[in-house]
């Protein structure tokens, strides 16, 4: 059977779902078929590290859209259906199952896969990944077993759980190459503030600290061997090392990737009948120097909407205020901006307290703001860098700087 | 079961059985109610989820904590005395028959 749509989404995800449900609600009144490789409804991921985890949420809780809503809305979803191939000659895609979907514009929301890794054991029954709802359950399955957690990079995912499996009253043991958690995106002040905040509540941080080895007993993890020759036992060994860009099907097909399948300010390919979002695709950012991946619900989103408004006629650059948050324990992590590369962060507030931002800057620049219990500075933060207004360190240091009134005077 | 009635701005009214403790975002979502997009799934995030409360409603509503409070002073549309989060708001038994009215826009 030949199917046809006048958008097809390769990718259920957030991206995907996002730019689907901005097309209806924009008015697109044409065909959209959202293929999704993953079984079920699409579905949010961040309470996959957390609230589902935690035992809090559930399945259900996570569906982004009910399945009422893709009949109503005339959405065609092929759920558990993969797309293997582009055909850009041809403007179609070919489907695992051997059926072909024609497509007027395509869009590519594959998201990205786990990076694996490579050492002996890591193939033992035991070693987890998370990133989907199925491996979700699994894990937190395998938590309520176990005794000992060893998770492998401190990054948000990995410190996320290590807050859920300490709250459950597990050991836990973080290994991280580096010798800061969150090291790649945030500041040095907020990585030291979560390296103690973690520390606290029992969590074993070992920094610099790579896993050399996996050992195994009758096929199951046991234990995990350090870089520094150390051997930890652990029933469950997560690892979270970051993501790789799933950006092969627009390489088979022949479009530039580059860690991630280039587009450009408009979130096209240099093929104009395809675009690319979420986190399978590497963008021009105003708020960075170089094209990056931005893995949030936020780029997911607005991306998706930008696709869906150029579609429906509405053509403009993607320039949309990046924000993420990353929910530790008690403690809940907000960023505004890209402060990744910051020559120089200023703390206001109070750290001691869990109450303090940490505004990052380079070249005088205000690149972005972390912030720890403070919404405020968060909300205020976003509006100073969608206004691109300046502010400079000196005027951050200054003893009675408020960045709440700042960004109502901008 | 109490209901939550949703309100567009072209005053189209939609009536929603509320199981006790859904939020009326999920509920919205959940039902294909247009007019709240809410895109943090309920974190206090995103204010995409902005409703403007019936003011009979208001007082049995809990307090506006302060990470409520500082996400409605972004909201897409003006913030009113009655502007809430829907996401903040937990359907109980007291809040029958609870209106809100969605906003213009929320993004
Ligand atoms: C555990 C976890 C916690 C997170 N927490 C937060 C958070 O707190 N805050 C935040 O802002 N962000 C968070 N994120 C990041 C955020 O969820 C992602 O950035 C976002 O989901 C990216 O959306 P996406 O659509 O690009 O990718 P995804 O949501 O991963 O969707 C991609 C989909 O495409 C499908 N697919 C891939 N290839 C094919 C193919 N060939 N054919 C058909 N389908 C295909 C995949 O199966 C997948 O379902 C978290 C992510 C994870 C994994
Ligand atoms: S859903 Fe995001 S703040 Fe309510």
């Amino acid at each position: 059977m030949l199917r046809h749509g006048a958008v097809v989404i390769v990718g259920a995800g957030q991206a995907g779902l996002q730019t689907a449900v901005s097309l209806r609600s924009a008015g697109f009144e044409r065909s959209v078929v959202l293929i999704g490789a993953e079984p079920g409804l699409p579905y949010e991921h961040p309470p996959l590290s957390k609230a589902l985890l935690a035992g809090t949420a559930q399945p259900k809780d996570v569906a982004l859209r009910p399945e009422s809503y893709f009949d109503s809305h005339e959405v065609e979803l092929l759920a558990g259906e993969r797309v293997v191939a582009v055909e850009r000659d041809m403007r179609r895609v070919l489907l695992e199952s051997g059926a072909a979907v024609r497509y007027e514009h395509l869009v590519l929301a594959t998201g990205a896969v786990n990076r694996r890794l490579e050492c002996p054991g890591c193939e033992l029954d035991g070693v987890l990944s998370l990133r989907t709802l199925a491996q979700a359950l699994e894990l937190r399955e395998r938590l309520l077993d176990a005794e000992r957690v060893a998770i492998v990079g401190a990054g948000f995912i990995g410190l996320e759980v290590a807050a859920v499996a300490r709250a459950m009253g597990k050991q836990v043991d973080v290994f991280e190459l580096a010798e800061l958690p969150m090291g790649r995106v945030v500041s040095e002040p907020t990585a030291r503030f979560f390296a103690r905040a973690h520390r606290r509540e029992g969590v074993h941080l070992h920094f610099n600290s790579g896993v050399r080895r996996i050992v195994g007993d009758g096929g199951r993890a046991r234990a995990v061997e350090t870089s520094d020759g150390d051997t930890v036992l652990a029933d469950v060994v997560l690892v979270a090392i970051g993501i790789v860009p799933d950006d092969e099907l627009a390489a088979v097909a022949g479009l530039p990737v580059a860690g991630g399948v280039r587009v450009d300010q408009r979130l096209l390919t240099p093929d104009p009948a395809i675009s690319a979002i979420g986190d399978c695709a590497r963008f021009p950012s105003p708020f960075a120097d170089r094209p990056v991946i931005l893995e949030s619900v936020q780029n997911a989103c607005d991306q998706g909407r930008a696709v869906a408004a150029r579609v429906s006629g509405d053509d403009r650059a993607y320039t949309a205020v990046p924000w993420f948050w990353s929910d530790q324990g008690q403690l809940r992590l907000q960023i505004a901006g890209l402060t990744v590369g910051a020559q120089d962060a200023v703390v206001i507030g109070d750290p001691e307290q869990g109450r303090f931002s940490a505004l990052c800057f380079a070249g005088g620049r205000l690149l972005g703001v972390e912030s720890v219990g403070r919404p405020g500075d968060h909300v205020a933060a976003r509006k100073l860098l969608a206004r691109r207004a300046s502010l400079s360190p000196e005027q951050a240091r200054r003893a009675d700087f408020d960045l709440k009134a700042y960004a109502r005077a901008a | 079961m109490p209901k939550v009635i949703y309100q567009s701005p072209d005053g189209a009214r939609t009536e929603i059985d509320a199981p006790v403790g859904a939020t009326v975002r999920n509920l919205a979502l959940a039902n294909g109610v247009d007019g709240i997009v809410g895109e943090c799934g309920g974190e206090l995030m995103c204010a995409s989820c902005h409703v403007y409360v019936d003011e009979q409603f208001l007082e049995r509503l809990p307090p506006v904590q302060e990470e409520e409070d500082e996400m409605l002073e972004s909201t897409a549309c003006e913030r009113l005395s009655n502007s809430r989060l829907s996401c903040q708001i937990k359907m109980t038994d007291e809040l029958d028959g609870l209106l809100v009215r969605l906003p213009e826009e929320q993004l």
